[in-house]
């Protein structure tokens, strides 16, 4: 899974059929300090998460279709299974 | 699955007989700001994307799940074409 913060959303009529009813969240991947890389994803959105939150996004597609839609076996690489509250790291030493 | 412009067409007459019919296109990946990220990829498309179209793709195995997923050889495919640019929004 990585980290990531929700920065907004997007709107797309054409889709996959597997996508009806699901919300696509963009998203910028963070490092466990919170500060963003430059990679931006997408991903549906399993647990209500909203914009600012930082989330947990799993990568697989297995788990990641059958987290957003119930079922496994769509076009679907990623999906935000948790919201994070907080990470704590070890102190450099 | 990210967000990408597409850039171009693919032309191949010679390919594996289950990319028979399948549009190639040439995608390039975007950041949040609609800018360019990383380097331009071959994305099989199912859902009638054409060149110039904001769209999103996915990866993977997952990839080959809108065709016959046995016998299409795809690890990226165009799986949504985005309203337009105003239609991906950052709060």
């Amino acid at each position: 899974m990585i980290l990531a913060r929700v920065v907004g959303n997007v709107v797309a009529t054409k889709k996959d059929r597997r996508y009806e009813n699901a919300s696509v969240m963009l998203c910028q991947q963070i490092n466990p300090a919170g500060d963003e890389t430059a990679t931006t994803v997408l991903a549906l959105n399993a647990v209500d998460a909203g914009v600012g939150d930082m989330v947990l996004i799993v990568q697989e597609g297995w788990g990641a279709s059958t987290a957003a839609t119930g079922k496994a076996g769509a076009a679907i690489d990623s999906a935000i299974v948790g919201v994070v509250d907080r990470i704590d790291l070890l102190e450099d030493e | 699955m990210q967000l990408a412009r597409v850039i171009g067409t693919v032309v191949a007459s010679v390919k594996n007989e289950s990319l028979e019919g399948r549009t190639l296109l040439v995608v390039q990946t975007l950041n949040k700001d609609l800018e360019p990220a990383g380097k331009p990829m071959v994305a099989v498309d199912s859902v009638g994307a054409g060149k110039g179209d904001l769209v999103f793709w996915c990866r993977g195995k997952e990839a080959s799940f809108p065709f016959k997923r046995e016998d299409t050889p795809t690890d990226c495919t165009i799986i949504a074409i985005v309203d337009s640019n105003a239609h991906v929004t950052q709060a």
